[in-house]
């Protein structure tokens, strides 16, 4: 077996990717706070106004960033949770478990900016369209994801359900990113795709990306810190936990 | 983008409600996870910690 497998598998294991963790998490929540604040300034002080909408576009450097980022940690929470179905890694469920919480809140966060978008420039909070629906499904199954593993005793038994559900769910994540395509709606066309030129001025655009980067730092980071409490929680009563210089301080 | 003001900013050219409205509820999500996630390592921690004590206490009784 080659050195690098054997590594993979060595931070697979939550003895050793506990203490990693430890280590990355201030990493993460600097570049969170620097991509942070060189967004924000972009946001707010470079980036002009726009022709048809005014100031209220600017609601746009978190809300395409919160959506992007409610649809990919679905994907990678769904994934993790695969893994452990597969593999039956401990790991897995956890980090399945730990990104729960962050992915609803960007939801969350997506439907109420979009609401806050919506206000002004539809003239409605909320409407049934497509896009709009479909990201509230996600919400749901986020929260669905966290009631079911909550209501479940033993760990291992809610990281299978939990998975089940997760891998059930990412059938969403597609009908949400195309909805703007598939069916008419009162939601505005994807700003930014593949093989396209953006439809926005380069520094909206540059904003909005570190914005992205900002939320993507941030969801790590987080997501870190609450694997390594429920690291704990779930290895209560094995040797290395008991061992650990936090535990015996 | 330049502003003419403190004011001007704030005033968001009319959008101000909406605009902070959703600034400041992500900001406030971004301030409070974190800090529940701290809490969650907290208080797992002091559970191992006083599991440990007492383990200790008993083995001195036992002695």
């Amino acid at each position: 077996m080659n050195n690098r497998l054997i590594n993979w598998f060595k931070f697979a294991s939550p003895q050793s990717f506990y203490p990693l963790a430890g280590r990355m998490i201030p990493w993460f929540w600097a570049l969170a706070a620097v991509f942070g604040v060189v967004g924000l300034w972009i946001s707010f002080f470079v980036a002009p106004t726009d022709a048809v909408q005014g100031e209220g576009y600017r609601i746009i450097f978190i809300h395409v960033p919160a959506s992007w980022m409610s649809m990919f940690i679905y994907m990678v929470m769904a994934a993790w949770a695969g893994l452990g179905l597969v593999l039956n890694t401990r790991l897995s469920g956890m980090m399945a478990q730990a990104l729960a919480p962050t992915g609803a809140l960007m939801a969350f966060l997506s439907l109420w900016t979009g609401a806050f978008w919506g206000k002004p420039m539809w003239g409605a909070w909320w409407v049934w369209d497509a896009r709009l629906t479909s990201e509230l499904i996600l919400f749901f199954l986020y929260i669905g994801f966290i009631a079911l593993q909550a209501a479940i005793d033993d760990p291992r038994r809610a990281d299978k359900a939990g998975a089940v559900l997760a891998l059930v769910g990412v059938v969403n994540v597609p009908i949400i990113y195309f909805s703007v395509k598939w069916w008419n709606t009162l939601h505005q066309g994807a700003s930014v795709s593949p093989g396209k030129s953006p439809s926005m001025v380069a520094t909206m655009l540059s904003g909005m990306l570190i914005m992205a980067l900002c939320f993507w730092m941030y969801s790590i980071a987080v997501a870190l810190m609450r694997v390594r409490a429920i690291i704990l929680e779930r290895e209560v009563h094995t040797e290395w936990v008991r061992e650990l210089i936090e535990v015996k301080a | 983008m330049s502003w003419g003001s403190p004011a001007e900013f704030f005033a968001m050219g009319g959008y101000a409600l909406y605009v902070w409205g959703s600034f400041l509820v992500c900001a406030g999500i971004m301030v409070m996870e974190p800090i529940l996630a701290r809490r969650r390592q907290k208080a797992i921690l002091l559970a191992l910690r006083r599991e440990r004590i007492a383990e200790e206490l008993n083995g001195e009784t036992k002695a």
